[in-house]
């Protein structure tokens, strides 16, 4: 455990505080506690920053499985921690805004927090993690932490919908990308990202690469809202505003980002991954800034805004793994595609998280986030105002904001890839550049529809929910003015990031492209001449500024008002196939009769028995080695057998309970006869309790009736109860046939060595139960437990009317 | 007229006595097992069987009164114990449930063997006991 360890763990820990605090002191919002948590956690990443910015990486073991190759490694170097700084520094400033947005009277406070503090912890840990297993653990935990935060308002049907959805396909995603850490694992026969990279031979020729790569990507999209998995982002705007600026602006979508940048040195390279990638994130650029044009709810256009923009970054990561194809770092194309990269999503991160803050401003202010309600509020929140302004200019790529310098850089990436003569894009020349085009000057377009529809024109308070609108807080403009601040200098003076924070990232995404003491050259600059990319940034102001004064008339076109994505009916008919289908097949098996459930059972493990036995021409009897049989042996024998065959043909219960309690002490007695005094001890005594049990069940058993069944029903639950029979007998005697003549020994000699000496014990069942096998022992008695507090449960709460339980 | 309650009085009798003796044997078995037949399983069984017997002997509602147990707590509770032994185990840098044993000195008794095994088997028993009370009390309180 170093300190890294603990600093990624420190947002778990502390959460198990959040309940007492929220308990306990009442007078203080617990918001002011938790605020001190990812501030400390942001100065204590920003001290690697001296580290990383030297080239230089961190490692950081601890042996969790070791003999499955799982650790619980933490790697820094330029990407990790920019988005663990992300992550922290973002999250501080999420938390000052969630004190005023959330009353600490009527919100329940611990709930969120706790919830927050996990995502928190998780999405550090899957951006420190080396192993791919534990990242994926994590990976896991931010989608289940995330869904908790969306339906944090639980009781809101759209909450949970918008949770469950998000839930489903990031789920979905983890498991994929799952299959496809497997497959990496089966190709480089490590889990560390690495030593992956650092051995790069056996996956790079494995016939597995390119579904290792699908299966990846799955999960990088699904978390990353990339089109057509980006369905589930919008719903999750039900989430209360600090909790859509945390995930959508900075951390969970970023996830997804993470992820194709990380395995970037593993796949890169192949035009796959170059085409899957740019073609699914322009795809969903275009696709978001459309649909976010449509929409009325200005939570419903940043989260299709984000969609967009996430898509933007997305291509950009895809555009810039070509350095992989051509192996060297001096094409100054691809450099930039990856320099604009994370200097977007650095960009992304700061005006997406204000512009968030100012919706919940003006949703907690007016009671509406419907742009067709509001208006006029630029004098009534003149600081809200401001910071959106500057917000959305950043947005639709305005100079001199560092939206603007971004913007560029991804024109300039998008113009020249054409350049790259690789991978047939000679063919696909001009799609790409237009199709960016595009989605910018739609990106433009919803700006101005933001800004125009809420803050100018006519105030109308009668269609708002509030009576007297008023400007927020201080406390509440406080992160967004910080952030909006970030956004205005870094536009400025974008060098201050260059060899800080954006030149160790590319060493992160790009390792091996350059020697050891080299450095990428990153050198942003906001006049580059009168040049296509500046050209174009022209054609979208001018296109947008058109488009935005004609609204009036399209705005009336069928187009306009659908504002329903096509992907969400495809994901709401498969939902509910799935839980037709799923209550199809339930139905089948659960009968509710014990009996049927024993058939399939015994069925089951006869035909796995005989396939398996078949298979390896396994059956075998010998007479051999066999001692003699007792004369009272027969006689036990005979008894124990006479009983069991008569408890169906008994009709009276008691007698039935008699005979059944009968058989059990036989067997008790049989185990005495061989000398297992714990087992007799044992099933005596379970005898004794069912016994009692059965007295005290008495009066609720219902009559004891025959059912008349046809015998082609009754001929089959014959076979099966003799074939397992059968099977018992014939399985164990090959098995003592097959031992004996393979020379085996069995366990129990370890064991009868070893109980002594290892575990100080005499009595082997007993050592074997607490120490040798002593976790399958805890599991049992889990079980156990288990069983019978739903025993408990199903009683006490059992169906009142038709109310289930 | 009211309705004729059996005479019983032998068996409570007896049973007071019996219960006695089945308690005693049953933590003997609890605390034998590690050398002996017996063990947390075995010893938790015998219990949940005496306070059983008693149940049969006395009503529901003095045996309660006597012996007011949440036995879903005693479940919870057995599991935490199981855990934490495997717990302490692990914070002492060694895999999890490593059990440790050793042999003292005590006065009059002797040479006794002490192990980490004793407590994790405790919790096992209190999980029996709380197990089987709980399903056969919630069974037998059921009026429907």
């Amino acid at each position: 455990m170093s300190a890294l360890h603990f600093a990624t763990l420190t947002p778990f820990l502390l959460a198990i505080l959040i309940p007492f605090l929220f308990k306990y002191i009442k007078r203080i919002h617990t918001g002011w506690f938790v605020l001190f948590i990812p501030l400390i956690l942001f100065i204590y990443f920003l001290t690697f920053i001296p580290v990383t910015a030297a080239g230089e990486t961190l490692m950081s073991s601890m042996a969790w499985v070791p003999s499955l190759g799982i650790n619980f490694d933490l790697y820094i170097d330029g990407l990790s921690l920019l988005f663990a700084l992300l992550i922290t520094g973002i999250g501080t400033l999420i938390i000052l805004y969630s004190v005023y947005y959330l009353d600490k009277r009527t919100e329940k406070l611990n709930n969120f927090y706790v919830y927050m503090l996990l995502f928190m912890g998780a999405m550090l840990g899957v951006v420190l993690s080396d192993n791919l297993i534990v990242l994926y653990v994590f990976w896991e935990m931010t989608s289940i932490s995330s869904s908790l935060l969306i339906s944090y308002w639980y009781y809101r049907d759209k909450s949970i919908y918008g949770a469950q959805k998000s839930m489903y396909i990031t789920v979905f995603g983890g498991l994929s990308m799952l299959a496809g850490f497997s497959l990496i694992y089966i190709m480089a026969g490590t889990f560390s990202i690495q030593g992956i990279v650092a051995n790069l031979e056996p996956v790079v020729n494995s016939p597995l690469l390119l579904p290792a790569m699908i299966l990846v990507l799955l999960g990088a999209f699904t978390k990353s809202a990339q089109f057509p998995f980006h369905i589930w982002l919008p719903d999750a705007m039900e989430a209360p505003t600090p909790v859509s600026a945390y995930l959508h602006s900075a951390t969970m979508v970023k996830a997804g980002i993470y992820l194709v940048a990380r395995m970037t040195p593993v796949f890169g390279g192949n035009a796959e991954w170059f085409w899957i990638v740019t073609a699914a994130g322009l795809t969903t650029m275009i696709w978001g800034a459309v649909s976010a044009v449509r929409q009325k709810d200005l939570k419903a256009i940043l989260a299709f805004s984000t969609v967009s923009q996430l898509g933007m970054i997305m291509s950009l990561l895809g555009a810039g793994s070509a350095a992989y194809y051509f192996g060297d770092g001096d094409n100054a194309l691809y450099v930039t595609a990856i320099i604009a990269a994370v200097f977007h999503l650095i960009n992304h991160a700061t005006f997406k998280g204000a512009l968030f803050m100012a919706a919940g401003i003006i949703d907690h202010e007016t009671g509406t986030r419907d742009i067709r309600n509001l208006g006029g509020l630029l004098t009534i929140m003149p600081i809200t105002a401001t910071l959106s302004f500057i917000g959305l200019a950043s947005m639709a790529g305005l100079p001199p904001l560092n939206g603007f310098l971004s913007k560029e850089m991804f024109f300039n990436a998008m113009t020249y890839i054409t350049e790259y003569g690789i991978f047939g894009i000679e063919t696909w020349t001009v799609i790409l550049p237009v199709v960016a085009w595009i989605a910018s000057i739609f990106t433009f377009l919803y700006c101005a529809i933001i800004f125009f529809r809420t803050f100018t024109g006519k105030f109308r308070p009668e269609k708002l929910e509030t009576r007297h609108v008023h400007e927020a807080p201080i406390g509440m403009l406080v992160s967004p003015a910080i952030l909006i601040l970030l956004v205005v200098v870094i536009g400025l003076f974008p060098n201050i990031l260059a060899y800080s924070l954006i030149e160790p990232a590319m060493r992160g995404i790009l390792p091996g492209m350059i020697g050891a003491g080299e450095f990428f050259e990153v050198d942003i600059y906001h006049w580059h001449g009168f040049n296509i990319e500046l050209m174009m940034t022209i054609g979208v102001v001018l296109f947008g500024s058109l488009l935005y004064m004609t609204m009036q008339k399209w705005s009336k076109l069928p187009f306009y008002h659908r504002e329903n994505d096509v992907f969400n009916t495809v994901y709401d008919t498969g939902y509910e196939g799935l839980i037709k289908g799923s209550q199809f097949l339930t139905r089948i098996q659960m009968t509710g009769r014990l009996r049927d459930y024993l058939m399939y059972i015994c069925a089951f493990a006869i035909l796995l028995f005989i396939y398996t036995m078949l298979r390896f021409d396994a059956f075998v009897i010998s007479t051999e080695n066999l001692s003699g049989i007792d004369p009272y042996m027969w006689g036990l024998m005979l008894l124990l057998v006479a009983s069991v065959i008569a408890v169906p043909f008994i009709n009276n219960r008691i007698t039935a309970i008699i005979v059944t309690g009968f058989a059990g002490f036989l067997v008790a007695l049989m185990f005495t006869v061989f000398r297992a005094p714990d087992l007799a001890l044992t099933q005596l005594l379970i005898e004794t309790v069912s016994v009692i049990m059965l007295v005290l069940a008495f009066k609720h058993l219902p009559k004891l009736w025959k059912e008349k069944t046809r015998p082609m029903i009754k001929a089959p639950r014959l076979i099966i109860s003799i074939g397992v029979g059968v099977m018992v007998t014939l399985g164990s005697i090959s098995a003592f046939t097959l031992g004996g003549q393979a020379g085996y020994t069995g366990i129990s000699e370890f064991f009868t060595e070893n109980a002594k000496s290892l575990a100080g014990g005499y009595n082997i069942v007993n050592v074997i139960l607490v120490d040798f096998r002593g976790l399958d022992t805890l599991m049992e008695v889990l079980v156990l437990g288990l069983a019978a507090i739903g025993v408990v449960s199903m009683i006490k709460l059992r169906f009142k009317g038709s109310e289930d339980v | 007229m009211k309705p004729i309650r059996p005479n019983d009085m032998m068996l409570q009798v007896t049973i007071r006595i019996v219960a006695i003796i089945i308690f005693a044997f049953s933590f003997y078995l609890l605390l034998a097992g590690h050398n002996s037949p017996g063990g947390g399983f075995i010893g938790g069984l015998m219990t949940a069987s005496a306070i059983l017997v008693l149940y049969l002997a006395f009503d529901v509602k003095s045996i309660s009164k006597a012996l007011p147990i949440n036995f879903e707590m005693v479940i919870g509770l057995g599991l935490l114990l199981a855990l934490g032994t495997g717990i302490v185990s692990m914070i002492l840098g060694f895999p999890f449930l490593t059990q440790f044993f050793d042999y003292f000195q005590f006065p009059v008794y002797g040479e006794v063997e002490l192990t980490t095994a004793l407590p994790f088997d405790i919790g096992i028993y209190m999980v029996v006991v709380g197990a089987v009370m709980a399903i056969i009390l919630r069974i037998e309180e059921d009026d429907i």
